[in-house]
């Protein structure tokens, strides 16, 4: 499609078509700007004020959204179904969340350099793995790095082997299961079954100001609409081609003489770190970061965004994780019975009537009113 | 010394059963000062004539009264000493009381009454019971007992009762002897025992503490072999359950190629099924409740196999060839009965007991007891998969299903009507996991998410013994069951699951189709 002098900028700039930019446009000044605004600007009184309980919520759905992407990224477009996001996601958290706990200093309820759990269990000092954890910079780094080593670890032993299909699912869900009861113990040094909570600053800023909140959020959109961007672009280019092709017939593929691994493993290590990216910014805004993250349920519940919104096109994730996360906030407050019972009814009747989500509804609306 | 020998002879001498007590060693039992008491309690306990008397002290039933002491049933009173009928009773009389220590030793002399009983099973227990406190006192009715027993676990209980016992004998060869013999047949608690004499603080004698020593590294070998196997039974025991939950995914995976989520919850069906056989037994049939197990059985398997086909029928079956999506519609469809579970049960566990004749447990050797509801859920699932090898090898359905998992296409061109194999099939792995439940009602909790930590495990054990294969999923489930339990007792539960889990992605990349893979050109579908 392109020749390969074409410079990186255009390329980049091309993956969309005119109405995505300005669809992406539209989308920016909401939540860039006007979302922000309406929270700190307009007084509480107001009614077009935006609450800090919505500003919360809104950033923890942006934080899913991204979330849902990066399992449509492995899901949609490489036909790989992970039952085990929920842990790359907790991982970012908890990478993040150790740099938020020492910025608490001595402020927890037991003055003390050390968090609060660990005085409580008796340490005397941090653990090796928390070296440099009070360095913003090498969180970040972490927040990055570790989902991606575990992923790329995981992944290069799965898709060597060539595990597949159901396989691969189940066995994520292992790897989610077995890493939340790591967690859960005290000895592994990350607060147990509590986690870390209580946080109280990021970068020296208070972290329950409004405006650290409406930063929050807006570095949430953020990186939404990069990470749907760099969906794109990888997507449309030869890359995403090859995986698509795999998705569909990976032997044939193989025949053809692409090594299926590298572009695997590559997708599949990406979606991972974006994962940890949704944590990292989940973290704070909600402000506890506990086990339960990493339970198979939650693992599982992601796919169901991206199955309701529509695998295989970028939009339908984001739609998927914004109304059934809206949905369930309302639903489990009004009636907490019969969320279960609902979730449960998602999963059997998106799968069975809209096998391509509300994107491919629409599709197919829009298909039968042209006919 | 010497009483005893008296004692001894008096009681050679006593043939005749109703033979009078010394009345002064009667009166020695009401005095106020507990030792001399206790002396008396100890020279009565060789005479077996002294049982009655002996029983109605432990039972506050001996009276002191106008002079006489003698035992009140209620309606007539007995003198103490001769066994005879006093009338009239006395008027005023109160009980002789009884202390703690008293009590013990009554306990103890009671025992060791019973041990010349004729009855094998009131000796047995007699020699239980003496296991934990046998003193020193007890030793010439344990030698007694020793040389007339004839049952060989009576007779092995008793001896080790005497080396106890014989341990405070101030005589170093008798304490030699006792040691030695603790050594030989000891466990858990004659190590404690020995332990502070192999030390020079607790044992004078350097030939005791010498032997004592010897007999600890006996002990200690002979418990670590118990534990040992042991861990072998727990880790058969929770390879059986595995296997029970593993069956019905491995047919209905090898069938279909689908994993069904909801499989855990089949296995909360089978359960909740045996509490419900159970609550109508309890109130209909309150004097067969022993058997609701039985009954539960069958009916855990319909009901379970019900709701598995009506699972089939409207979902899954609508899914074919979409794998990840029967994945996602069938964790919905678990959602949906654990909630269902919760509306109709409760969130709390419910309370299914085991049968009389399951609780408790046989003790194979020292310091390694079996539960006979862990032998016998390992025996049940032996016996369901001998049913369902029989099954699958020698009958018609059997023969569809083997057809459809090796290959779909060509088992329907050569007639076999593969979507009613699909609904059986489903069935039949649905019903088996209904079995399973009933299985886990008896050892773990039955609850509404009961289900939800068995389908990870039993998919391991199906990846790992591979598909469609029953040998691979007996040796899977074994070897994981085994495998897990070991590794439990070294680092813990949650190191060993996370091992297990790499242990089984390793053994994925030698062995990508299982432990028994399937040879032939169906392989690579």
């Amino acid at each position: 499609m392109f020749p390969m002098r074409t410079p990186f900028v255009i390329r980049f700039l091309s993956a969309l078509p005119r109405a995505g930019w300005i669809a992406m446009g539209l989308f920016a000044t909401l939540t860039l700007v006007i979302m922000p605004a309406l929270h700190l600007f307009v007084p509480p009184e107001s009614p077009f004020h935006v609450s800090a309980y919505v500003i919360t919520l809104g950033g923890k759905i942006l934080c899913y959204a991204i979330v849902a992407v990066a399992m449509d990224l492995i899901w949609g477009y490489a036909g790989i179904l992970s039952l085990g996001h929920g842990l790359f996601f907790a991982l970012g958290g908890y990478a993040f969340g150790m740099y938020l706990m020492r910025q608490i200093g001595r402020d927890g309820s037991y003055q003390s350099d050390l968090p609060d759990f660990m005085v409580f269990l008796d340490w005397k000092e941090l653990p090796w793995y928390w070296t440099g954890s009070d360095s913003f910079l090498w969180a970040a780094f972490l927040v990055l790095a570790l989902p991606g080593v575990v992923a790329f670890l995981f992944g290069w032993f799965a898709f060597r082997s060539r595990i597949k299909g159901v396989y691969f699912s189940i066995i994520t869900q292992a790897l989610t299961l077995a890493a939340m009861l790591l967690f859960f113990r005290n000895e592994t040094g990350f607060g147990g079954n509590n986690g870390f909570t209580d946080f109280k600053r990021i970068l020296g800023y208070d972290i329950t100001a409004p405006e650290t909140r409406a930063t929050l959020f807006a570095l949430s959109a953020l990186a939404l609409m990069l990470t749907l961007l760099l969906g794109r672009y990888l997507t449309t280019s030869k890359y995403g081609r090859v995986l698509a092709a795999i998705r569909d017939s990976e032997s044939r593929v193989m025949f053809i003489g692409y090594n299926p691994l590298h572009y695997k493993l590559f997708i599949w290590t990406l979606s991972a770190m974006l994962c940890g990216i949704a944590g990292a910014l989940y973290v704070p805004q909600v402000g506890i970061i506990n086990p339960g993250e990493m339970s198979p349920a939650n693992s599982i519940e992601i796919a169901i965004w991206v199955a309701v919104g529509g695998r295989g096109t970028l939009i339908g994730p984001v739609l998927g994780a914004g109304l059934v996360n809206l949905f369930k906030s309302y639903f489990t407050v009004a009636f907490p019975e019969y969320w279960l019972f609902f979730l449960g009814a998602l999963f059997v009747a998106v799968t069975l009537w809209l096998p391509e989500g509300l994107v491919g509804l629409w599709r197919r609306l829009k298909t039968r009113r042209a006919a | 010394m010497t009483r005893f020998l008296i004692s001894f002879l008096f009681c050679w001498l006593a043939v005749p059963a109703w033979a009078a007590l010394d009345p002064s060693l009667v009166r020695q039992l009401t005095e106020e000062d507990s030792d001399r008491r206790i002396e008396a309690i100890q020279q009565l306990l060789v005479l077996p004539e002294a049982a009655p008397l002996l029983q109605a002290m432990a039972d506050d039933g001996l009276m002191v009264g106008e002079d006489r002491v003698f035992i009140f049933t209620g309606e007539t009173a007995l003198d103490a000493a001769t066994g005879e009928p006093i009338a009239p009773a006395p008027e005023a009389y109160e009980s002789v009381m009884v202390n703690n220590r008293i009590r013990s030793a009554l306990a103890n002399a009671l025992a060791a009454q019973k041990l010349s009983d004729t009855d094998a099973q009131v000796r047995l227990e007699a020699a239980r019971e003496l296991q934990s406190n046998a003193g020193l006192e007890l030793v010439p009715a344990l030698a007694r007992a020793l040389k007339t027993e004839s049952d060989p676990t009576i007779l092995d209980l008793l001896a080790l009762a005497h080396a106890k016992a014989s341990l405070e004998s101030p005589d170093p060869e008798a304490r030699l002897a006792a040691v030695t013999d603790l050594g030989a047949r000891g466990s858990r608690e004659a190590r404690s025992l020995l332990l502070p004499l192999a030390e020079e603080a607790g044992e004078p004698d350097a030939r005791v503490r010498a032997a004592a020593t010897e007999s600890l590294r006996e002990i200690e070998s002979r418990l670590a072999i118990g534990e040992f196997l042991g861990q072998i039974f727990s880790g058969l025991s929770l390879g059986s359950i595995l296997l029970l939950a593993a069956l019905g995914l491995a047919i209905t995976y090898g069938v279909m190629g689908v994993i069904n989520m909801a499989h855990g919850e089949l296995l909360m069906v089978g359960a909740y099924t045996a509490f419900l056989v159970q609550t109508v037994f309890r109130t209909y049939l309150p004097e067969y409740l022993d058997w609701y197990v039985l009954a539960a059985i069958p009916t855990a398997f319909v009901a379970a196999a019900l709701v598995g086909m009506v699972l089939e029928r409207t979902v899954i079956r609508r899914l074919y060839g979409r794998p990840l999506e029967t994945l996602l519609a069938t964790w919905g469809l678990s959602l949906i009965l654990i909630q269902a579970a919760r509306v109709l049960f409760g969130a709390q566990n419910v309370e299914v007991a085991n049968p009389t004749w399951m609780s408790g447990g046989v003790e194979v050797m020292a310091g390694l007891v079996l539960p006979w509801n862990r032998v016998f859920i390992l025996g049940f699932s032996l016996f369901v998969l001998g049913l369902i090898w029989v099954l699958m090898q020698k009958t018609r359905l059997g023969l569809f299903v083997r057809a459809v998992t090796q290959n779909r296409p060509m088992a329907g061109c050569v007639g076999v009507p593969t979507g009613r194999v699909d609904t059986l099939a489903f069935g039949l792995g649905a019903g088996i996991a209904g079995l399973g439940g009933v299985a886990l009602s008896q050892i773990a909790n039955v609850g509404p998410d009961m289900g939800q930590g068995y389908i990870v495990d039993s998919f391991l054990v199906v990846v790992l013994g591979g598909v469609g294969q029953l040998a691979g999923a007996v040796w899977a489930a074994l070897g994981l069951g085994v495998v897990t339990k070991f590794m439990e007792g070294w680092w813990g539960a949650v190191i060993a699951k996370i091992v297990v889990l790499v242990i089984v992605i390793a053994f994925i990349q030698k062995r990508p189709q299982g432990l028994f893979a399937l040879k032939g050109r169906f392989v690579e579908s």
